[in-house]
């Protein structure tokens, strides 16, 4: 199972609940790795204070212009949708934080005139920690394209029993390519209007994505009741409710895993993964039903 | 998005001809109180213009109530989408596309292959390369963005459709509106509530502005991420300042993350303590500035007050 934990808002708690399931669920002897989507701010080695084995750059593919073969014809930055390429007086320039590796220049130059060359963008560490694998993703100071370093985190992921991404925080690429193939989605969020407004912006996302999810609601008893009504209005699983706990606070504020820090949440932990497990199920089995019936 | 003005802020002096400035709140780590923060400064500064460059999630408008005064689509770029009628299933999209978005339909008998929007990058290898022209490429409509009214003065904001991308442009769109707003009405600030992250959105919401406060928690986490936030706008060379907000939560921390942050030249900007009164201001929708006036609400004076310094001082610099 493919599990991934997103949320509108940033802030609400993705890496707590990534970082102590993922530790419940090893401790339990499943076979557990964790993939840190979050490149811009990643987090969840603060908790797991993993060992680091393996460290590689994550490189893009850009242009790189043949002067030789080059006419300056200007096709290469005609067919460039992200103005990544300008041709002046004959001379091709390239803007490399601009292009999206898309191959449009090389496959259209008239001159085979491009080779493609690679840039280095962020890095990839992996390790364990606690039993379990992981992996994050650094994305270079300045560097845009952070779904491509996303891409290269969820590469160097292997196919453990469970699977768990925490993805960065908002509902635009990056957070689409960190969750768009995950069996199950968890959005967090907190009892507050800002909570509400961008679990809603969230699930208008994963509904498009069409993968079945539950919401957990982190800090539950510190706003009002609205959240819990739009769930219960829309027909959403709750399957977590993580109270306002100073004892949680503090440990995150030193790094420290709620489950370790006050081990009574083990059991929260897990009763969360049942229900995500069950609902998964189910969603599977609805999905089968209607082929089932054609079949017949 | 488009680098408009070089890292060295060149531009920035002529751009802001009549001397307003523009002020950017990020924080790195998410939901460390950016947005409360925001709309106290709407409620403390004069002449000013309020823009919501979290368009991924946008939640100002939530306490500032803006009527909308007009609204614009927003298009960020184009997508494909293949014509039915006219495709040969010759595959050749499908080879070039390197972003996996063309694929035959898995369950239906259909021969011919469609392209998934959400994983569309809109580069247009596809229409390019189809032989017998089987695909469109239109702009589409990313997102929609307004101008509004607010009891505390004009406001530019967004929403961007959902699973969409391009957030860097509309971010640089939604702050040339604002500019266009301070320098026609002449007023002093542009304060712009940014996303978390140091990606593409931040890069569009700081690039070329006058002064970033990070707001930032006192965890560990909220230090790592101050960190890499510190060292995106040393490179865009965009003076920075820090508030920590719930800082009584962990003082050691506190202390640490403003003595580490003077060592990458980000001066410390206040402290906010730890109050419920700013989650219960949300829930009124309104400021901590206008729900209480105690203890709280002067630690984010002190705040505002450090940002007006700053801009003085490094106005007088310049």
């Amino acid at each position: 199972m493919k599990l991934a934990i997103a949320s509108g808002k940033g802030g609400t708690g993705k890496t707590t609940i990534a970082t102590n399931l993922a530790v419940t669920l090893a401790d339990k002897g499943n076979i557990v790795q964790l993939l840190d989507c979050d490149v811009e701010e990643p987090n969840c080695h603060i908790f797991l204070k993993p060992e680091i084995a393996k460290v590689a750059p994550v490189t893009v593919s850009i242009p790189k212009v043949i002067e030789s073969k080059c006419t300056g014809c200007g096709v290469c930055a005609d067919v460039c949708e992200f103005n990544a390429i300008a041709v002046i007086k004959g001379t091709v320039l390239i803007f490399p934080e601009l292009c999206h590796s898309c191959g449009a220049c090389t496959l259209f130059c008239p001159e085979n005139a491009f080779s493609e060359v690679p840039r280095e963008i962020g890095s990839i560490e992996e390790g364990t920690a606690y039993g379990i694998g992981f992996v994050h993703g650094l994305l270079n100071i300045g560097e845009l394209m952070s779904p491509a370093v996303i891409r290269g985190v969820k590469k160097a992921g292997g196919d453990p029993d469970i699977l768990i991404i925490d993805s960065p925080p908002g509902t635009s690429c990056p957070v689409i390519e960190a969750i768009k193939d995950a069996d199950f989605i968890l959005l967090v969020t907190e009892p507050t209007p800002f909570g509400l407004n961008d679990l809603e912006l969230a699930v208008g996302m994963v509904r498009e994505l069409h993968v079945p999810f539950a919401v957990a609601i982190n800090r539950s008893d510190v706003g009002n009741e609205e959240v819990k009504e739009y769930c219960r209005r829309e027909g959403i699983d709750v399957v977590l409710e993580i109270p306002d706990d100073r004892r949680i606070a503090e440990a995150y504020s030193k790094g420290e895993m709620v489950i370790h820090a006050i081990p009574e949440y083990h059991g929260t932990f897990d009763a969360c993964w049942t229900r995500m497990t069950d609902l998964h199920e189910t969603a599977i089995r609805a999905e089968r039903q209607p082929e089932t019936a054609t079949e017949w | 998005m488009r680098l408009r003005y070089g890292p060295n802020g060149s531009r920035r002096q002529q751009r802001n001809g009549n001397g307003m400035k523009e002020i950017v709140v990020i924080s790195g780590k998410g939901g460390t109180g950016k947005t409360s923060m925001v709309a106290s400064f709407a409620a403390l500064a004069d002449k000013k213009v309020l823009a919501d460059c979290d368009v991924d999630a946008a939640d100002l408008h939530l306490v500032l109530n803006p009527r909308i005064e007009c609204r614009e689509d927003f298009s960020g770029g184009k997508k494909a989408e293949i014509i039915e009628d006219k495709c040969i299933a010759c595959n050749r999209c499908i080879e070039e596309c390197r972003f996996d978005a063309i694929s035959y339909p898995a369950s239906e008998e259909v021969g011919i292959p469609s392209i998934n929007p959400i994983f569309c990058e809109g580069c247009g290898v596809c229409v390019r390369v189809c032989p017998v022209e089987a695909a469109s490429f239109e702009p589409v409509v990313n997102g929609t963005w307004y101008v509004s009214s607010t009891n505390y003065g004009p406001m530019v904001h967004a929403r961007l459709g959902i699973a969409e991308g391009n957030s860097g442009k509309l971010v640089t769109q939604i702050r040339r509106e604002a500019r266009d707003i301070a320098l026609r009405e002449g007023l002093d600030y542009v304060i712009i509530d940014g996303s978390p992250g140091i990606g593409c959105p931040v890069i569009a919401s700081i690039t070329g502005s006058d002064l970033v406060l990070v707001v930032t928690e006192p965890t560990l986490s909220g230090r790592h991420d101050l960190q890499r936030v510190a060292a995106l706008t040393k490179q865009f060379r965009i003076p920075t300042i820090v508030c920590v907000n719930k800082w009584d939560l962990n003082a050691d921390i506190t202390e640490q993350i403003e003595k580490e942050a003077g060592t990458y030249g980000v001066e410390a900007a206040g402290r906010i303590r730890y109050d419920t009164a700013i989650t219960k201001a949300q829930i009124m929708k309104t400021s901590v500035i206008e729900y209480t006036d105690t203890a709280v609400s002067d630690d984010v004076r002190d705040v505002w007050h450090n940002v007006l310094r700053t801009l003085g001082e490094k106005g007088t610099a310049a």
